[in-house]
């Protein structure tokens, strides 16, 4: 079992290889956005010290690695799920002999590791070279910064297989994933950290999943965290992974007593 | 005349077609709306913490901003061909659009054309009302006609890059992924230009000129010290911009041999 578990992720990676162009188009993309926004971050500051309990060079350092931690993290997969859903094929994958979810997982998995190896580690390196950051000197922070970017993936991964397994009860589930993307990329602290948002809005985030996904990794990475809240942002991390399993699984149950798949 | 008789008779089927599922049609419209709103939000929750970013203050961003949305708003109505590769060179559509008696740019338009983006344009402009209400720039009685000047201008550097981008799939039947790029480029135009280093500034200025559609047209209304006379470069830059992308579109279409079998 395990073993089919790594060719899926192998395969995947595999294919991602042979589409070579949207490799090369994702590095410039990423490349652009960090460039700006490290110009923007710097406009902000401007003459003043530290804004929203960063330092500048913490944001520079922040903007870099939250970049490259999301081309870990991302995937498509709620699109995917969605689309197999809508063409029927899901009760074709439905009979194999290994749960969907985790397959869909595993893929995303592989791209995962695609982009971190071939994009993130290579890019960060270019970046360290270009702007102005500070890497983390201790060997244990990169250790658990590793640790809590899979679990970044992991909770990414979960809102998305909820998001398209939406489409197993609506027949249209554009505007749930777009809404998504936009909470994503916003409320997990990519845009902007979230020590910058106005104090409700904080109390209000610290009770979502998204902070788990960018926000807590890349204060750790940043040296904002240290010791044993280290930790504590891990165990947060852990909890959400933990949580969003369950309804996962619930709706999975209902979702394929209800399958109805047209035509075909 | 022919075209405008062809329009309305396409915007009615558009209707028709969007009324259909108006559920699908309103959460296009509202998730659309919020997308572009996030980068609302980020100008608002930065200026919690300062008061000026590179030396323009937040209302001078939120006019930047709310003129920003208005071209775009228009452009994706009328110009967008997002997917025009998979849609129409892969799929053999292309064959059909050249049998058509319309120009065949005038028929994707038409086919294309999604009047609910004109929304982020009139919120676009709610904004940029609200900012004006709050700055204290003078009105002078060509301001209005300056504005529609300067929209018609943006809406052609639009036009004319992406024009320009799409046409390369005539040339490489392969996806290039370009696409996505320059979008995301695009949105670096609303930021003053002069926060960016040298190859950015220069690079949003003349080669994807989307400072054109954002920044620059802008501040000939906020008396900054971008002098105004380079801000109506605008519409020239536009129809410099728009040439080059029909050209090489219309290059395009005379080197396309149709789809396969």
């Amino acid at each position: 079992m395990f073993s089919a578990y790594i060719d899926m992720i192998r395969i995947r990676f595999l294919m991602m290889l042979a589409y070579r162009v949207n490799y090369y188009s994702g590095i410039i993309i990423y490349a652009i956005n960090i460039g700006a926004y490290y110009f923007l971050w710097k406009a902000i500051y401007g003459t003043n010290e530290t804004l929203g309990e960063f330092t500048v060079l913490q944001m520079t350092t922040y903007v870099a690695v939250s970049w490259m931690a999301r081309a870990f993290y991302f995937n498509n997969l709620d699109r995917e799920i969605a689309n197999e859903i809508k063409d029927g094929s899901v009760a074709v994958q439905l009979t194999k002999p290994y749960p969907y979810l985790i397959f869909k997982m595993m893929q995303g998995l592989g791209e995962g590791l695609f982009r971190l190896l071939l994009f993130s580690i290579p890019g960060m390196v270019i970046v360290t070279l270009i702007f102005q950051i500070e890497l983390p000197t201790q060997f244990d922070v990169w250790l658990i910064f590793m640790v809590m970017i899979f679990f970044s993936f992991l909770i990414n991964s979960q809102i998305n297989l909820l998001t398209g397994m939406f489409a197993f009860f609506v027949e249209n589930n554009e505007g749930l994933m777009r809404f998504k993307r936009i909470a994503v990329d916003l409320f997990s602290g990519l845009i902007i950290p979230i020590s910058f948002f106005p104090g409700w809005a904080q109390k209000v985030l610290e009770w979502l999943p998204f902070q788990a996904i960018t926000y807590l990794p890349a204060s750790v990475f940043t040296g904002r965290v240290v010791g044993n809240a280290i930790y504590n942002a891990f165990i947060v991390q852990v909890f959400w992974f933990v949580f969003l399993s369950v309804p996962i699984y619930v709706i999975w149950k209902m979702a394929r007593r209800r399958l109805v798949v047209q035509g075909g | 005349m022919y075209y405008a008789s062809i329009f309305t008779d396409y915007f009615k089927t558009y209707l028709k077609t969007r009324m259909t599922y108006r559920a699908d049609f309103l959460i296009e419209v509202v998730t659309d709306l919020l997308f572009q709103l996030t980068n609302l939000f980020f100008i608002l929750v930065v200026f919690l913490h300062t008061n000026s970013l590179g030396g323009w203050s937040i209302y001078e961003m939120l006019f930047i901003y709310g003129y920003f949305m208005i071209p775009y708003g228009v452009f994706t109505c009328f110009l967008n061909l997002w997917g025009f590769n998979e849609r129409y060179i892969v799929k053999g559509e292309m064959d059909r659009i050249l049998t058509r008696p319309a120009h065949n740019l005038v028929q994707l338009v038409l086919e294309n054309m999604d009047p609910a983006s004109l929304f982020g344009s009139l919120t676009g402009f709610i904004i940029m009302g609200y900012a004006w209400l709050h700055l204290d720039v003078s009105f002078v009685w060509y301001d209005p006609f300056v504005l529609i000047l300067m929209v018609i201008g943006s809406v052609l550097i639009y036009g004319g890059v992406y024009i320009l981008i799409t046409s390369l799939s005539f040339f490489s039947d392969s996806p290039t992924g370009i696409t996505p790029m320059i979008w995301n480029i695009q949105n670096y135009g609303r930021y003053p230009v002069d926060i960016y280093n040298k190859v950015i500034k220069f690079t949003l200025t003349w080669l994807l000129p989307f400072a054109f559609v954002g920044v620059y047209p802008a501040s000939f209304f906020l008396d900054k010290d971008i002098p105004q006379g380079f801000a109506l470069l605008t519409p020239v830059v536009g129809i410099v911009f728009f040439s080059i992308g029909f050209m090489v579109w219309n290059i395009g279409v005379n080197r396309y041999k149709g789809a396969g079998s």
